[in-house]
């Protein structure tokens, strides 16, 4: 039978280390390849580009999804259906062109009567949204076409009007481009989006919260918090090796996870978080941006304590990991 | 701790500070003078940059502060007087900073005393100087005297513009030096150690010789280091620009010179400084001054400080030797001579220490270092003498010899296993040699592979590095918790081999088999072939596994293989039994000695097995029958059919869309699938003709070597080749070579490969297959690239994580981390899911 203090993690182990490099050996075994999820969205990164990703805790992936479980009462085929194209963010130029007139310092909205049925919505809808989001004043020509007249005249004013009239949520979830109905390998029913967006999605009632996805990792800290985004850092890192066959421990992805959400907030690997923040001057200065760090450290007046790896390996002393944390002091005879 | 010699050496902390003027001439051991270094006889000039107040760097020269020669003379700071003050360029940017936060009239510091006083207040819990930044920029006049404060401008990479008026260096120190103190701390600077015009440089530090020493070229012509020329220059313009001052120059010129004097400098500390153009040697080359020293790989910081160069370190072409252990390493005699382990003399052997000392053949001593840490080298000559006057306390370096502790390492050392610690064996032969089990986690090959090994110097380090490092104790990778250090290849056919079903060995086969492995016990024989007794293969690799193993698992041919008490019952040994199953649970129930035993001897007698029975692979392995031949030609021609006909349903618009994609991708998906699907029924016909009597189907199916694919590609069609993981489109307008009609989009104008590599491919073929070929390698490049950078990063960030004595992990500064290590405070190295399990469902729980 084995004890559980036999199999105890060592004290002094550097656990740091043995993470980073089990999770970064195999990086040169991982492929760059890019997954396709049907309809969706393409050249989702996976491998080492979604792993760099993660690590560098962006405030937004590449290309951010979600998979969104639907309420008891949602779960066939035309309901889901409905759900989907409601949460589909419909933008104006979407369903019309919109050019402008530079001469004439207007801007014409020309919809698309086919588009328009299709998402359900009259001219006198886009109207309305044109005219509250106050980009300037709208008045409607002609059976499909809206003029609008921006409130600045200069030529850039117009285009930034355009750009924004272009861009104008008229229905659905704000950032869901796309949402498409699919099922899972249980052939449960669900949606899978482009974009992510967990704060509105989980205001609707069609949804179940209890398991929605999203593979943004701030918004998983900005909704449910520091604990929920370590988790997230822990799943999203072991899914990309998992799709790669690559082994390894979840303890390494845990150790990982927890630095990056050590103080409150996810931090990225790297010189603007972690390692950018250490203590050790000399630390930060053979990481990266070294001259910085100096001048920095001089007119503060800083103090290097030298009790990191780094900073005792530069000035050759034993390093505080392992063997090197114990100390023995022998008493002479008098 | 008053008595510990170590800890009173220890440094505690390092103290980060600017220099004030009077304090770089307090250290300064030269005022330099002449813009010169060496006179005619080629002696160094008093008050030159090279004078030997400052050190020497000569053979025979005695430094005239210290009196120490080249080597025991550290080197001492010099300085320039700067008839002018010139702007430190790495401090212009915090300079435009003061220059912005302060008042032009008063210096004081642009917020309300009340505001102040809460900062000051908030300083005194913790640091921040964040929100005065912030709060500064909204003040338009001084809440002190009232002045209103004109926009500083900077200009890089050193001048300010107060309005319309351009600051001289003067101006910027006198400003500098108004701000109060307690200004200063306000704003997160420390004014004990860094007052604001220090930064503004009327004493420059020179350097001693030692950090820049020039080198004689053959010819005996001097060659003087970048940052001596650079020095030099900065003394003409320097004593220039003073004669000029004294000869009552016009204004115009003196400012001239002065900012030529601000160019040297600003180049002198950094000759990348943007916007101005860097300093040139005589042949064209930039100079590398002070910044670049110490910036980037190649610098100080991470060449010579994170990365040290050793001695007692060899490096050589490696070489396979199944017959050494996995924990030894073969060291060729040449290089065993030139290694040395020193030895401490003491009462105890010092007869033997003389002995050694007086060998005349290849373990032999090669320094006798005497108490008074002079260092004797054994010669022919004084080798008599140095045995006679050897006495305890001496200490003698012997050669490399058997058994001695080395750590073996090759690089890229990507984890820690990267670096191992072997026993030596000293072979005749020029390269190392290994065992091929330990090459998984040094990714080693042979095909030209050069590894290092490094000899420990001192007890203490040997000791740790045999406890921590040793092979054996390595067998278990920690990133996974599975094994690493495992058969492969030609280990895993053999084991098949030996202990499939059906084969037996007569007395003397049986006892061939088992001396390999070093057995002299022959087992009883469990079987009888007419009449005379015969030992199965499955008991012969039995006698390797120790007793009280009892196993069961599923092999990878879907066999049930069982182990009871170290005898396999029934089942054959793959790759999956040899590497998880068997080295795994021995490693862990039996400890890492038998594991080690287990792998020497079961990859030898299965080496030993497999060139008995003899074991190739040829062309006849992926000739396929004509039936077969007819069979693959068959699919090809559907499968071209279909998408042929898929081509047709898509232009007639007749294709059905999938859900989310548009036409053309739907196209796309579906002939890619068609045609993989061509190339999987190929390999049913490949698997179904050549089957298990086939040498590389048997090595994919039992996880020796290569996979079904490899087998597909040279016997049936190579299939799809794929850029960007799309079909290859990309060429000429609408079709990807010249032999294909435009807008042609059926199978083999986009890439599909119908031809084997045994039976060739067709020139378009070629092409679209090097297409592929291409694109892979140039991805394998990146990819190295950006994984060693992530993996650095990695590493930065987490290098300080430790398990503390609580089993926490906490970083340098004793934040935690985890409260328990992984969540369990388990090591993965020491547990598997299954012992976890085990320990869990156990009544006996803690």
């Amino acid at each position: 039978m084995v004890k559980r203090k036999d199999v105890m993690i060592d004290v002094g182990e550097a656990v740091g280390i043995v993470a980073a490099q089990s999770i970064g050996e195999p990086g040169t075994q991982m492929t760059m390849r890019t997954f396709h999820y049907a309809g969706v969205a393409e050249q989702v990164p996976t491998g080492l580009p979604r792993l760099i990703e993660i690590v560098d805790a962006r405030r937004e992936p590449k290309k951010p999804l979600m998979n969104i479980y639907l309420a008891k009462a949602f779960r066939d085929e035309e309901k889901a259906k409905a759900v989907a194209e409601a949460i589909e963010e419909v933008s104006l130029r979407k369903i019309a062109h919109v050019v402008e007139d530079f001469e004439k310092k207007e801007v014409y909205v020309r919809l698309d009567p086919q588009l328009m049925g299709y998402e359900g919505m009259g001219i006198g809808d886009v109207m309305a949204i044109i005219k509250k989001s106050e980009i300037g004043k709208a008045e409607q020509q002609g059976e499909n076409v809206i003029m609008l007249k921006p409130k600045a005249g200069s030529l850039k004013a117009i285009r930034r009007s355009t750009e924004k009239l272009r861009d104008l949520h008229l229905k659905g979830v704000k950032g869901l481009s796309k949402a498409l109905v699919t099922r899972d390998e249980k052939g449960e029913i669900f949606i899978r989006t482009a974009g992510s967006n967990v704060s509105e999605i989980l205001k609707l009632k069609e949804v179940d919260p209890a398991r929605v996805y999203t593979n943004n990792i701030k918004e998983v800290d900005a909704v449910f918090g520091i604990e929920a985004a370590r988790n997230a850092i822990v799943f999203e890192a072991n899914q990309v090796l998992e799709m790669q066959k690559l082994d390894v421990d979840r303890r390494h992805l845990n150790v990982l996870a927890d630095a990056m959400c050590m103080d409150g907030q996810v931090k990225s690997v790297g010189r603007h978080g972690l390692s950018g923040q250490k203590a050790s001057i000399l630390a930060r200065a053979a990481f990266e941006e070294t001259i910085k760090h100096l001048i920095n450290a001089a007119i503060k007046g800083e103090e290097d304590r030298l009790v990191g790896v780094t900073e005792n390996i530069i000035v050759g002393q034993y390093i505080p990991v392992g063997t090197g944390i114990v100390k023995l002091a022998m008493q002479r005879k008098k | 701790m008053a008595n510990n010699v170590a800890a009173d050496k220890m440094i505690e902390k390092i103290k980060f500070s600017l220099f004030s003027p009077d304090m770089v001439r307090k250290m300064s051991a030269a005022k330099i003078s002449v813009p010169d270094t060496y006179n005619e006889d080629g002696y160094p000039i008093d008050g030159g940059l090279v004078d030997q107040r400052m050190g020497v760097i000569d053979p025979g020269l005695k430094c005239k502060t210290c009196g120490g020669k080249i080597r025991s003379c550290p080197g001492h700071f010099a300085h320039i007087e700067l008839v002018r003050p010139v702007i430190h360029p790495e401090f212009a940017k915090v300079i435009h900073f003061l220059l912005k936060a302060t008042c032009e009239k008063c210096h004081r510091l642009l917020i309300p005393k009340k505001q102040a006083e809460e900062f000051a207040a908030a300083l005194e819990e913790e640091e921040t100087s964040g929100d005065i930044i912030s709060s500064i920029k909204k003040v338009g006049a001084c809440p002190y005297c009232g002045a209103k404060q004109a926009d500083v401008k900077f200009e890089k990479p050193t001048t300010f513009v107060v309005g319309e008026k351009q600051l001289l260096p003067t101006d910027v120190r006198d400003m500098l030096a108004e701000i109060p103190d307690g200004d200063m701390k306000l704003l997160g600077f420390d004014p004990a150690f860094a007052r604001p015009e220090w930064v503004v440089l009327t004493a420059l530090m020179v350097p001693p010789v030692t950090v820049r020493p020039s080198i004689t070229l053959e010819t005996g012509e001097r060659s003087e280091d970048d940052l001596t020329h650079k020095l030099v220059d900065i003394m003409r313009i320097n004593q220039r620009l003073e004669a000029n001052i004294n000869a009552g120059a016009p204004q115009l010129i003196i400012e001239d010179l002065w900012e030529l004097l601000q160019y040297h400098v600003t180049t002198y500390f950094n000759n990348e400084t943007a916007g101005i153009p860097p300093a040139r040697h005589r042949s064209g080359r930039p100079l590398k001054t002070l910044l670049q020293r110490l910036k980037g790989k190649e610098g100080r910081f991470r060449y010579n400080l994170s990365g040290k160069r050793v001695n007692f370190s060899a490096r050589t072409v490696i070489s396979p030797d199944p017959m050494i252990s996995i924990n030894e390493v073969g060291v060729p005699v040449k290089v065993a001579e030139e290694l040395s382990v020193p030895v401490k003399v003491t009462p105890w052997n010092i007869e033997e220490c003389k002995k050694m000392v007086l060998r005349t053949e290849f373990p032999l001593v090669n320094y006798v270092i005497r108490p008074d840490a002079k260092r004797k080298k054994v010669t022919e000559k004084s080798r008599q003498e140095l045995s006679d006057t050897l006495e305890v306390g001496c200490t003698i370096e012997r050669q490399l010899g058997d058994g001695d502790i080395v750590l073996f390492n090759r690089q890229p050392s990507l984890h820690r296993i990267s670096i191992m610690a072997h026993r030596v064996r000293i072979m005749p032969g020029q390269s190392f040699r290994l065992n091929l089990a330990v090459t998984p986690p040094y990714n080693a090959d042979f095909d030209g592979d050069e590894m290092n090994l490094h000899v420990p110097q001192t007890e203490e380090a040997q000791v740790e590095a045999e406890v921590l490092m040793k092979v054996q104790g390595q067998i278990i990778s920690p990133r996974h918790g599975h094994a690493i250090i495992k058969g492969q290849e030609d280990h895993v056919s053999g084991a098949f081999f030996l202990t499939r079903d059906g084969v037996t060995y007569d007395k003397r086969g049986a006892c061939d088999v088992l001396a390999i492995a070093g057995i002299t016990e022959l087992p009883k024989p469990d079987m009888t072939e007419g009449g005379k007794e015969r030992w199965s293969g499955k008991l012969l690799f039995s006698q390797l596994l120790p007793k009280g193993l009892d196993l069961e698992y599923k092999s990878k041919l879907g066999e049930a293989v069982k182990i009871r008490n170290g005898l396999l019952v029934s089942g054959t040994i793959e790759s999956k039994g040899f590497e998880n199953e068997l080295i795994e649970r021995i490693a862990r129930k039996f400890g890492p000695d038998a594991a080690r035993g287990f792998v020497d001897d079961a990859t030898k007698i299965s080496l030993y097995a497999i060139s008995r029975h003899g074991f190739s692979v040829s062309l006849e392995n992926y000739t396929l029958p004509d039936a077969a031949m007819k069979r693959i030609a068959d699919i090809c021609e559907n499968a071209k059919k279909e998408v042929d006909g898929l081509v047709m349903q898509y232009k007639k618009r007749t294709l059905e869309r999938l859900p989310g994609r548009s036409l053309k991708e739907t196209l796309e998906e579906r002939i890619m699938e068609v045609l993989s699907k061509a190339r999987n029924a190929c390999g049913k016909v490949v698997e179904e003709s050549l089957g298990m009597t086939n040498t590389s189907i048997l090595m994919a199916k039992i996880g020796a070597r290569g996979s079904l694919l490899n087998a597909i590609q040279m016997g049936a069609m190579v299939g799809q080749q794929a850029v960007r993981s799309k079909r290859i489109y990309r060429g000429y307008k609408k079709r990807p070579l010249l032999h294909y009609k435009r807008g042609d989009i059926g199978a083999e104008a986009r890439g599909f490969v119908i031809s084997s590599f045994t039976k060739g491919l067709t020139p378009e073929e070629f092409f679209f297959h090097s297409m592929g070929g291409r694109e892979s390698l140039v991805n394998t490049a990146i990819r190295t690239a950006r994984s060693g950078y992530m993996q650095r990063r990695l590493i930065n960030a987490l290098q300080d994580l430790v398990v503390q004595e609580d089993r926490s992990v906490r970083d340098s500064r004793g934040t935690m981390v985890e409260f328990v290590y992984g969540g369990d405070g388990l090591d993965p190295m020491k547990v598997s899911k299954e012992l976890v399990a085990e320990m869990l469902t156990s009544p006996e729980r803690e």
